[in-house]
């Protein structure tokens, strides 16, 4: 069984009497270790997708499985248990909270899934050794350079072992060399087995994903999947 | 584990902000200072009311007092006899539900002196033997006016043991006990013969506090004696903070500082110039608390008689005094409380606001939160949380902080010393909890009901 199902999702905006379709009719398959990229223009629908794929939201209609959990029905306590447990997020402007060192970043997946003291320690140790930091454990967000502020993301996005990763344009705020690094080390992590979902607009960073979809107006109007060998399945 | 958390999260966000949660903090510590501190004033008012009826008589003691005549005998005010030694030969002779008739004149002496050294007596009267029971008193050395004193208006006194102190010499000072009976001192202008003193009065704090200072003294090496007699009326003993009376509340001084002169030592060598025998007060003291009401009508109707039916006297009880004083006692505690709950409150509002303007300068960091595993729970709790720890915090500086002022109120005043006790302590720090948890409760609310993806796109 796929890890990540979509069947007919909608996701539909009432905006005074227009209604946006966010997402129109949309059925994607996501299986486990996949290295995936999601692209479109702005406005596209990508993150819609995203944040409904990450349990942050619940579909205005259709039905969504993650690891074996229809989520359109779950409660918000149990999309948090969710959230927490089986899914890391890295974001374009890395969103690490500017009063906690990076070490105290890092660990607060840990301390919403009741991880004790100690064992929260090594972990966050042991992930910051991961993506190369484990140096700058005591500094504060602030004084680390974009690049590295955007790895301590990433550890924070790996700490709970999720099933699956989601990165909206996570090299979005980066220069193309520190945007490479940052790529390479998703290519390298989903080398070790993780499940990665990429949300960007630019074609050339999708390129890196062996499996590219492609949405347009909240519709999925192209998929492409290196491993099938230029066999494009639509169009 | 996440209360654990959200405890240490919620001390970061004050320790963060220090300046504006110091701000915040002042209301509510200054709601809970004026709360124990006010507190602490009324305690200390009704220990030394207390101590005041302890100190002056039982409830069977019933003053008679002048009071202007009734309006329709208005016409009669001329006429008011006001209180003579007739009311108590009267009462003596007729008022059978009474046990004894305490007249007093007071001598008008603003000071007692005996070489260099003065003292300012409380009151300088002259009294019959009633006078000592009906006040309670006790005579430890010496002895009381005999009948010869009496008749012949002799110049003898009987002294309170703080008199003795400022004009001979404190015991607790010089270390050894000076019994001054047979000395002479002024009146005034006038020559008196001390023939008695009465026992030291004090309340038990005062006891225990002057024997436990005395045993220390006793530990030190004794001083040189060569100052025995070079006492003055400024060496009293002093000792840090407030210089308190020793009998440990202003009803035990006031009593200390006692000197009665026979009754008619004092009309004759007092009040010569006056040609009437009005007297200044008559206390009586009914002989079976029973028959209270009883004895206090006949009495009326025996004054009504001689005061040819003109009512220019009434009848002040030990209890309606104590009625009077409780009530305005209650009545401080009542505004006291209100004006110090009102500061809570007010406190209250600062720490809601402060937690708004908190919850919308982080609304990243709640979304992320949440994004990461958070529940709305989870958020609450931690907004509660340093709601609480805000006010919490506030209310121990109040209590510090109300330390400091019954301290200051110690030292400037010497009566009714203000007592800080643990139950106001406890209510007030609860009560300032309660205003955190109530002050959190909407920015708490506000913040769990964020939606993480509007959080997130919010720049
Ligand atoms: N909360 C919302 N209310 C109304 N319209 C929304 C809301 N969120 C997104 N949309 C609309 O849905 C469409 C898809 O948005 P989004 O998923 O953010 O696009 P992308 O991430 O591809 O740029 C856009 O037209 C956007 O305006
Ligand atoms: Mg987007």
């Amino acid at each position: 069984m796929a890890l990540v199902e979509l069947e007919n999702v909608f996701k539909i905006y009432q905006v005074g009497d227009e209604e946006i379709r966010a997402l129109d009719d949309v059925s994607l398959k996501i299986e486990s270790g996949e290295f995936i990229s999601i692209i479109g223009p702005s406005g596209s629908g990508k993150s819609t997708l995203m944040h409904l794929l990450g349990c942050l939201d619940t579909p205005t209609r259709g039905k969504i499985t993650l690891d074996g959990i229809e989520i359109q029905n779950a409660s918000s306590v149990e999309l948090a248990a969710i959230r927490n447990r089986k899914i890391g997020f890295v974001f374009q402007s890395f969103n690490l909270l500017p009063k906690l060192n990076v070490a105290q970043n890092v660990e607060v997946p840990m301390i919403y899934a009741g991880v004790s003291a100690k064992e929260r320690k090594e972990r966050t140790m042991e992930a910051l050794k991961k993506v190369d930091l484990e140096n700058r454990a005591k500094h504060r967000p602030m004084q680390l350079s974009g690049g590295q502020q955007q790895r301590v993301a990433i550890a924070r996005a790996l700490i709970n072992q999720p099933r699956i990763i989601f990165a909206d344009e996570p090299t979005g705020n980066l220069d193309t060399i520190t945007g490479d690094n940052i790529l390479n080390l998703f290519r390298e992590l989903s080398h070790q087995g993780s499940t990665i979902v990429l949300v960007t607009h630019n074609p050339e960073i999708a390129a890196v994903t062996p499996r590219r979809i492609e949405i347009r107006d909240g519709k999925i109007s192209f998929s492409e999947d290196d491993r099938l060998a230029g066999t494009s399945l639509n169009k | 584990m996440i209360l654990w958390n959200s405890i240490q999260v919620g001390f970061k966000q004050i320790w963060s902000h220090k300046f504006r949660s110091l701000l915040t903090m002042l209301g509510i510590t200054l709601g809970v200072a004026s709360l124990v501190a006010m507190a602490a004033i009324v305690n200390g008012m009704e220990n030394g009311m207390k101590e005041g009826l302890i100190a002056t008589g039982g409830l069977d003691k019933v003053i008679i007092n002048d009071q202007s005549v009734p309006v329709w005998q208005e016409h009669l005010a001329q006429m008011a006899p006001g209180k003579t030694m007739q009311d108590v030969y009267a009462l003596k002779n007729n008022a059978t539900l009474l046990k004894r008739i305490s007249p007093e004149i007071r001598a008008s002496v603003r000071y007692v002196s005996r070489g260099d050294n003065r003292s300012r007596p409380s009151e300088v009267c002259g009294v019959t033997e009633d006078a000592l029971f009906i006040n309670q008193h006790e005579i430890a050395y010496g002895r009381w006016f005999t009948q010869m004193d009496s008749e012949t208006a002799a110049p003898v006194c009987v002294i309170g043991s703080q008199i003795r102190d400022e004009l001979f010499g404190d015991p607790n000072v010089i270390g050894e006990e000076i019994i001054p009976l047979g000395e002479t001192i002024r009146l005034g202008e006038q020559l008196f013969t001390i023939v008695g003193m009465f026992q030291h009065y004090e309340s038990e704090m005062a006891r225990t506090e002057r024997l436990a200072q005395k045993a220390a003294l006793a530990k030190q090496p004794k001083v040189t004696r060569a100052f025995t007699n070079a006492v003055s009326q400024g060496s009293q003993s002093r000792t840090w903070g407030r210089p308190r009376g020793k009998g440990g509340g202003w009803a035990f001084d006031r009593k200390n500082s006692t000197i009665y002169i026979p009754l008619k030592t004092a009309l004759i060598r007092f009040r010569m110039a006056e040609n009437s025998l009005k007297i200044d007060d008559i206390d009586i003291q009914v002989k079976n608390y029973e028959e209270f009401e009883a004895a206090l009508q006949q009495a009326r109707n025996i004054l009504m008689i001689t005061h040819n039916r003109i009512e220019d006297f009434t009848f002040s009880t030990q209890e309606t005094q104590s009625e009077t004083i409780e009530q305005s006692i209650k009545n401080t505690r009542m505004s006291g409380t209100l004006i110090a709950i009102i500061a809570l409150i007010v406190g209250g509002i600062g720490v809601m606001n402060i937690m708004l303007a908190s919850i919308s300068e982080r609304i990243r960091e709640i979304g992320l939160r949440k994004a990461m595993g958070a529940t709305d729970a989870a958020v609450f709790i931690q907004i509660i949380i340093e709601s609480v720890v805000l006010s919490t915090l506030g209310g121990l500086m109040g209590v510090a902080f109300s330390y400091g002022l019954v301290y200051i109120i110690q030292n400037v005043s010497t009566s009714n010393a203000p007592i800080i006790k643990p139950d106001a302590l406890i209510f007030s720090m609860i009560f300032a909890t309660i205003i955190g948890l109530i002050a959190g409760l909407y920015p708490a609310l506000r913040a769990a009901k964020l939606d993480p993806i509007q959080a997130l796109r919010f720049e």
